[in-house]
C-alpha cells in the first residue's frame, strides 16, 4: 500500500532532483521503445543525447544547430512560464508564433527593396506586436466575459495556420517566384535578414532576445512586485486579490508578454533560419515550448537549461532519423513521454511517498 | 447488558502527533455523552474512527457487545452509527432529496423519499423542502438536511460533531429538543464540543480528552463549567478583561451598503450601515455564511463599492482597492487563513510581504528589499510569539493557532488607523485565541479603532464596546455589550432586530 | 462561379450528422469526466490516438467493429495514464491534459508509420429497409452507419444515467465535492478514474470515426482540433446531455456549410471557410461564458481541483 504525505514545506532537493530523473525515466522508457522498433536501444540514445555535441563526422554541423533550434524555444517557454505561473494558460503560443512571423515579414516586404537599416528593427517591433495582438484576443475574451483562455487560444492556433494558407499562396506570395506558394526570401534580402552573429554557433538574434529574456524573467520573478503577483495569484488567487493585485491586470500582462515573445520567436525564425514565410513554416515550437517551461520548473535558468536539452532532442532525432531511420514522430512522442515523467514525478516536491507499515512517532 | 458502544484503547498516530492514546469509554442506549476537549485533542479523530473513516493503530470497539470494526462508513452506517459533520459534507448544487438519498445504503424512491423527509422533518419540528438546492438554505437548514440523512436510517448512536457552531441561541434549542426527543426514544447521542454550557444543558456523561488522552469523565450537570475548562484546558484560566475604552472620534462610516453577491450560493448585503469610533471595538455577531466574507471584502477594498459609501475620517474610499486603504491606516484580516489572508505554500517571508508592502515600506520602485521584508516578518514572530522555526518556513506548516497569530500580528505591527478582523479565533486553541484577543484589545486601547466579525458570541461579549448582528446580509444597529442579555442578543441574530430588541432596550 | 444550387439540403442535414459524430462521440464522454470533476484537456491526443488504433485493427482484422472496439480500449488505456497522474501522483491536470495531447499526436504518428495511404474497410450504412425510402425523413433518418445510431443512443444513455440513476447521482456528488463524498465514504479516485476511461474510450471511438468512416483514411494530425472543439462543446453545452448533441449538430452543420461553399466555388478565401468552424466556436464559448451567473451554476463545483484525503 503506498500512501502519500503532504511535506509541510516543498522539498528543496527534489525541486531540482525531479526534471533529473524525469529525463532519466524517460530515456529508459524511450529505450524501450526504441526496442520495440527494432533499435538498439543504447545506439538511438547516444545518437540522440551524445552524437550531435561530439560525433567527430556530424557535430561540426549540427552543434550550431543546437542554439537555432532552442532559441525559439526559450524566448516562447520563458513568456509562457510567467503565466503559468500565475495559472494563466496560453496555450496557443504556437499561432502567437505564426502571427508575429506574419506581421513582421509583412511590414517588412510592404518596403521591399529598401536598403534601409531601420528596416529589420521595425520587423523585430512588428513581429513583437503581431504576437502581442493575437494573445490580446484571449485576454480580452477572459477578461471581458470570462472565457477560457486555454480553449480560445487553443483554436486560435487553427486560425493562425489558415492565416499563414493564405499569406503564403496568396497576399505575401512572392510575385517572382513564378506562382509557387511563398514569400520573397527575407533572410536573402540584407535589409530583412537575421544572419548567424558568430560563424559556427547558430548565434542569431533571436537566440540573443532569448538570452535577455531569461534574465530578465530571473529579474521580475525573483526581485519585482510583478513576480511576486504572479506567483501569488497562480497559488492563491484570493490572497491575491487580498494582497491588491489585480486579476484582470495580471491576465492581459501575462499573455501580452508570452504572446509577445512567441510573435518575437516566429520573427527571428523567418528571418534567419526559415528564411521566407511558406505554408509549413510553423514546425511546432510553440507546443514544444511548454515541455520547455515545464521541464525548466517554470523558472528562468530552468527553462535556458530545459530549452538547450530539448533542441538536443530535436537535433538528435534528426540525426538518429538519418543515421538509424528512427522515425520522426518517435522523438515526438518521447518528448511527451518525458513531460509525462515530470508531471508524474513532481510528486516528490510535494509529498512523502510512505509505502506498507505505519510509522509510530 | 445496558453497554451500545464500548471503547477500549484506541490509539491512532499521525506523523509527529498521536491523536489518540488510549482511549477507552462506554456509551449507553439513550445516553447524551459528551466528548469534551480543545481544538487538536483528538475529538475528530476518534469520531473519524468510529465512523469507518479512519483505521486506528490499535484497540479495539464493541457495539453490542460485538467487536466493532467498520472498514468505511457504509459499514458504519449499516451497524447503525450515524454522524453529522462539522464541516457539512452536503453538496450544494444538489437538491435536499438527493443529498440525503446519498447518504443513504438503500434509498426509497425519490418519491417515496420525498415523503419521508417531510414526514420525520415534520416529527422532528425540523420543517424541510426536499426538493429545494441546498446551496439556497440557511446554515441551520442546511444542518436539519444531515440530521434528517441520519434519522431516516433509525440510527443506534447519532455522532454530532459540533452541532452548534453554526447556530443561533433559538435554533439551538430546536436542536436540543429534537436530541431530547432521540435520547427519550432509546437513541445514543455522541456530542461533541467545546462548549460546556450546552453540555451542561444537554448531555448525561462526559468524557473529556486532552492531547489525545483521556483526562477526565464527569457527569455534566454535577459539575461547574469552571471545572470542566479545567480540565479540557489543563491550567488554571485567566479570563482576560474587557478593557473600558474612550471612543473617540468616528474615523470609519459605511452608509447604506447594498451589494448583490457575485457568486450563486453567497449572501446579498443590504442596506448595511456602521460607525467605528477610535479606541472601540464593534463587534458583529452572526452564524457565518451571512454576509461576512461579504462585508469584509467591502471593507478591506477587495470588493470595490461606489465611492460615497465608505469613509474613512470623512475620505471618500468606496472605490479604493486595498493598498491605497492599506495605505490610510484601513487593514483587514480574513477568516480563511490558508489561501485569503495567507498563500498556504509561500514563506512567512513571502507572506509577510502580502499587506506589508506599503506601510512597512518593503518595496522601492516595485523592487522588493527581501531583507527588510525578512526583517518585518522575524519581528512579528516574535513579538507575538509565534511558534515556527524561522520565516523561510511556508504558512501552511503552521498550525492554525500559530498562523492566526501570524496574520493578525502582522496587521496590528503595522499600526493600523482601523483593523478589521473575520473570525480571529476560529479554530485556534484558547491560549492562541486569549493572546490574539489581548492583541486587539491592546490595539483598541493605542486608539485605533476595530470591528471584530465572530461567531463566537462569548467572544464579543468578552472584547466588544459595541454588538450589532449579521444576519441574511442585514446588519442590525448595534447596542452597548454591558447591558445586553443573551436572549436579547439571540433576538438580533435572529433577525427580528428592528421591533422586539427596539423595546427591550 | 458559384452555384448554390448545387447544395442539396437534405443532403446536407445527413452529411452534417456524419460530420458531427466524431466530436458528438468526444464531447459526451468530456462531459461525464467533467461531470466527476476532472478536467482533461487531453482529448485530442485520445482521439488521434483511437483513430489509429482503430485503423490499424480495421484494416488487419478487415472489420471495422473490432477496430472501433481497438480504438476504444486504445484510447481508455491512454487516457488511464493521465488518470494515474492526476489522481494518485496529484499532478496538475491542465498540464497533464496537455501531456496527454502532445504524447498521443506523436505515439499515434509514430504507431500509423506504415499506414499512410491505405485505405479503411468500409462500413456500410444500415439497412431499414423501406424507411430508408421515404422522402426526406428516410435519407436524413435511416440513412446511416451503426455508429451514428450509437452515439446518439450514448446521449440519451449518458442523460438517464445522470439523471435517474444512483450511480450517476455520485458520479455527480464526486463533482460536486469530492470532499463531502469521501466523508460519506463514496470512492473519490476509483469513480474519478472509470470516468475518465469512459471518456477516453468514448474520444477514441470519435477518433476511429474519423479515420474509418468520415475520411477514411490515416493522416498524420488528422483530427485537426476535434478533440479542441469536443471540449469547447461541453462548455457550451452547460454539461447538459442533450445540449451536447445541438453543439455537435451545430459545428457539424457549419463544418459541412463551409466545405459544400468551397466545393461551390464560392468568391469567399478557402482559408476564411476552413477557418469559419474554429472562429464560430470562439465566438460561441463567449456568449456563453458572458452569461456569468449561470457559467457558474452549471459547471461542476470541484472541477479540475485536485483530490488529496488527509485522512
Amino acid at each position: 500500500m503506498i500512501r502519500l504525505e503532504k511535506r509541510p514545506s516543498p522539498s528543496k532537493v527534489w525541486t531540482y532532483a525531479t526534471p533529473v530523473l524525469a529525463v532519466v525515466l524517460t530515456m529508459l522508457a524511450g529505450g524501450i521503445l526504441f526496442a520495440i522498433l527494432g533499435k538498439d536501444p543504447l545506439e538511438a540514445i547516444r545518437t540522440i543525447f551524445w552524437d550531435p555535441l561530439f560525433h567527430p563526422q556530424f557535430s561540426g554541423f549540427s552543434r550550431p544547430q543546437l542554439l537555432v533550434k532552442a532559441g525559439p524555444l526559450i524566448l516562447i517557454a520563458i513568456g509562457l512560464s510567467m503565466g503559468f505561473r500565475a495559472g494563466i494558460w496560453n496555450i496557443g503560443a504556437e499561432g502567437q508564433y505564426i502571427v508575429g512571423a506574419l506581421a513582421g515579414a509583412a511590414a517588412g516586404l510592404a518596403l521591399y527593396p529598401s536598403e534601409s537599416v531601420l528596416i529589420f528593427p521595425m520587423m523585430v517591433i512588428a513581429g513583437a506586436l503581431g504576437g502581442w495582438a493575437w494573445a490580446m484576443i484571449p485576454a480580452i475574451l477572459k477578461v471581458q466575459f470570462r472565457t477560457n483562455e486555454i480553449l480560445v487560444s487553443l483554436l486560435l492556433v487553427y486560425v493562425a495556420e489558415n492565416l499563414l494558407a493564405s499569406a503564403s499562396v496568396g497576399w505575401l506570395r512572392n510575385p517572382e517566384g513564378g506562382g509557387f506558394p511563398g514569400s520573397r526570401s527575407l533572410s536573402g534580402w540584407d535589409a530583412s535578414s537575421n544572419p548567424e552573429l558568430i560563424a559556427g554557433t547558430g548565434m542569431h538574434w533571436g537566440v540573443v532576445a532569448g538570452f535577455i529574456a531569461v534574465i530578465f524573467a530571473y529579474v521580475v520573478m525573483s526581485r519585482h512586485l510583478l513576480g511576486y503577483h504572479i506567483q501569488l495569484a497562480g497559488q492563491a488567487p484570493r490572497a491575491a486579490r487580498f494582497a491588491g493585485v489585480n486579476p484582470s491586470r495580471l491576465i492581459i500582462m501575462c499573455l501580452g508578454i508570452s504572446g509577445a515573445l512567441a510573435g518575437l520567436a516566429g520573427l527571428f525564425e523567418v528571418t534567419g533560419p526559415a528564411g521566407q514565410i511558406s505554408i509549413d513554416f510553423n514546425a511546432g515550437y510553440g507546443f514544444t515550448a511548454i515541455i520547455v517551461a515545464f521541464l525548466g520548473r517554470l523558472n528562468p535558468i530552468g527553462i535556458l537549461l530545459a530549452g538547450m536539452l530539448m533542441a538536443l532532442t530535436y537535433i538528435g532525432g534528426e540525426l538518429a532519423q538519418f543515421m538509424l531511420a528512427l522515425p520522426a514522430a518517435a522523438i515526438q512522442a518521447f518528448q511527451g513521454m518525458l513531460l509525462f515523467f515530470l508531471l508524474g514525478v513532481d510528486v516528490l516536491s510535494n509529498y512523502r511517498i510512505r509505502i506498507g507499515a505505519r510509522e509510530t512517532a | 447488558m445496558t453497554t451500545l458502544l464500548k471503547l477500549n484503547g484506541l490509539t491512532k498516530a499521525y506523523p509527529g502527533v498521536i491523536a489518540n492514546d488510549d482511549v477507552s469509554f462506554e456509551i449507553a442506549p439513550g445516553e447524551v455523552h459528551a466528548l469534551l476537549g480543545e481544538n487538536g485533542a483528538g475529538k475528530s479523530t476518534l469520531v473519524k474512527m468510529i465512523y469507518g473513516l479512519v483505521k486506528p493503530d490499535s484497540g479495539t470497539m464493541a457495539l453490542h457487545g460485538d467487536a466493532f470494526a467498520p472498514s468505511e462508513p457504509r459499514a458504519a452506517r449499516a451497524a447503525g452509527v450515524a454522524m453529522v459533520f462539522q464541516h457539512f459534507s452536503l453538496f450544494e448544487a444538489l437538491s435536499v432529496a438527493e443529498n440525503i438519498a446519498l447518504g443513504m445504503e438503500n434509498p426509497p424512491k425519490p418519491r417515496e423519499l420525498s415523503h419521508q423527509i417531510r414526514e420525520v422533518s415534520h416529527t422532528y419540528g425540523l420543517p424541510l423542502d426536499p426538493d429545494r438546492r441546498v446551496g439556497e438554505l440557511s446554515a441551520g437548514e442546511r444542518q436539519r438536511v444531515e440530521i434528517i440523512r441520519c434519522l431516516l436510517q433509525d440510527p443506534k448512536l447519532l455522532i454530532m460533531d459540533e452541532p452548534t457552531s453554526v447556530l443561533t441561541p433559538q435554533e439551538v434549542e430546536i436542536l436540543f429538543t429534537t436530541l431530547r426527543k432521540l435520547s427519550a426514544e432509546g437513541t445514543a447521542i455522541l456530542y461533541i464540543s467545546h462548549k460546556l454550557e450546552e453540555i451542561r444543558a444537554l448531555c448525561d456523561a462526559a468524557t473529556i480528552l486532552r492531547g489525545g488522552k483521556v483526562v477526565g469523565t464527569c457527569v455534566p450537570k454535577e459539575t461547574t463549567a469552571r471545572e470542566m475548562a479545567e480540565l479540557m484546558v489543563g491550567k488554571v484560566l485567566h479570563q482576560t478583561k474587557s478593557g473600558e475604552h474612550d471612543a473617540g472620534d468616528v474615523v470609519l462610516k459605511m452608509e447604506s451598503l447594498s451589494l448583490p453577491s457575485s457568486t450563486p450560493f453567497g449572501t446579498s448585503l443590504q442596506n448595511v450601515s456602521l460607525e467605528l469610533r477610535r479606541g472601540e471595538i464593534l463587534g458583529i455577531g452572526g452564524v457565518a455564511g451571512n454576509g461576512q466574507d461579504e462585508l469584509l471584502a467591502a471593507l478591506s477594498g477587495e470588493t470595490k463599492v461606489s465611492s460615497d459609501v465608505i469613509k474613512f475620517e470623512n475620505r471618500e474610499i468606496g472605490q479604493l482597492g486595498p493598498n491605497e486603504r492599506r495605505e490610510m491606516g484601513l487593514l483587514s484580516a480574513p477568516e480563511e487563513r490558508l489561501g485569503h489572508a495567507a498563500a498556504p505554500d509561500m514563506s512567512l517571508t513571502e507572506n509577510a510581504l502580502l499587506t506589508g508592502v506599503v506601510r512597512q515600506e518593503l518595496a522601492a520602485h516595485r523592487f522588493i528589499n527581501w531583507a527588510k521584508t525578512k526583517t518585518f516578518a522575524e519581528t512579528v514572530i516574535e513579538t507575538f510569539d509565534v511558534r515556527t522555526p524561522g520565516p523561510t518556513n511556508a504558512a501552511r506548516s503552521l498550525s492554525g493557532g500559530n498562523l492566526q497569530k501570524f496574520v493578525i500580528g502582522r496587521e496590528v505591527l503595522q499600526s493600523p488607523e482601523v483593523l478589521v478582523v473575520n473570525q480571529p479565533t476560529w479554530g485556534v486553541d484558547a491560549s492562541a485565541a486569549a493572546s490574539i484577543r489581548q492583541a486587539l484589545m491592546d490595539l483598541a486601547s493605542t486608539g485605533a479603532g476595530v470591528i471584530i466579525i465572530s461567531q463566537d458570541l462569548d467572544e464579543l461579549m468578552e472584547v466588544a464596546d459595541r454588538f450589532c448582528a449579521l444576519n441574511a446580509g442585514r446588519l442590525s444597529a448595534s447596542r452597548p455589550t454591558k447591558d445586553l442579555t443573551v436572549d436579547e442578543v439571540g433576538l438580533m441574530l435572529g433577525g427580528a432586530h428592528d421591533m422586539e430588541v427596539a423595546h427591550v432596550g | 462561379m458559384m452555384d448554390l444550387s448545387s447544395i442539396n439540403p437534405v443532403v446536407l442535414v445527413a452529411s452534417l450528422m456524419v460530420a458531427a459524430t466524431p466530436i458528438l462521440l468526444a464531447a459526451i464522454g468530456e462531459l461525464i469526466v467533467e461531470k466527476s470533476g476532472v478536467l482533461n484537456l487531453g482529448v485530442e491526443g485520445m482521439m488521434i490516438t483511437g483513430a489509429i488504433c482503430g485503423f490499424i485493427i480495421a484494416v488487419e482484422s478487415g472489420s471495422p467493429v473490432i477496430g472501433f472496439f481497438a480504438a476504444a480500449l486504445g484510447a481508455a488505456l491512454l487516457s488511464s495514464i493521465f488518470g494515474f497522474l492526476t489522481l494518485v501522483l496529484l499532478s496538475n491536470q491542465v498540464a497533464t491534459g496537455l501531456a496527454l495531447t502532445l504524447f498521443g499526436l506523436g505515439l499515434s504518428a509514430l504507431m500509423g508509420q506504415g499506414y499512410i495511404g491505405i485505405k479503411a474497410p468500409t462500413t456500410s450504412p444500415l439497412n431499414f429497409g423501406v424507411l430508408g425510402d421515404i422522402p426526406l425523413i428516410g435519407r436524413i433518418l435511416f440513412s446511416h452507419d451503426w455508429m451514428v445510431y450509437l452515439s446518439l443512443a450514448l446521449i440519451a444513455g449518458t442523460w438517464a444515467f445522470l439523471k435517474f440513476t444512483r450511480a450517476g447521482l455520485v458520479l455527480r456528488a464526486v463533482g460536486e465535492s469530492h470532499d463531502a463524498a469521501h466523508a460519506l465514504g463514496y470512492k473519490v479516485i476509483r469513480i474519478r478514474l472509470l470516468a475518465i476511461m469512459f471518456g477516453g474510450a468514448c474520444a477514441g471511438l470519435g477518433g476511429a470515426y474519423l479515420s474509418l468512416v468520415r475520411v477514411p483514411q490515416w493522416t498524420e494530425g488528422m483530427t485537426a482540433g476535434a478533440g479542441w472543439i469536443a471540449l469547447a462543446i461541453v462548455v457550451f453545452a452547460s454539461w447538459k446531455p442533450w445540449r451536447v448533441l445541438l453543439g455537435a449538430y451545430l459545428f457539424g452543420g457549419i463544418t459541412v456549410l463551409q466545405l459544400n461553399l468551397q466545393a461551390a466555388g464560392a468568391t469567399i478565401p478557402v482559408e476564411l471557410l476552413s477557418m469559419s468552424p474554429y472562429i464560430i466556436t470562439i465566438l460561441v464559448l463567449v456568449i456563453i461564458s458572458a452569461d456569468r451567473r449561470r457559467a457558474a451554476l452549471s459547471a461542476p463545483a470541484d472541477l479540475g481541483k485536485p483530490f488529496h484525503a488527509t485522512s
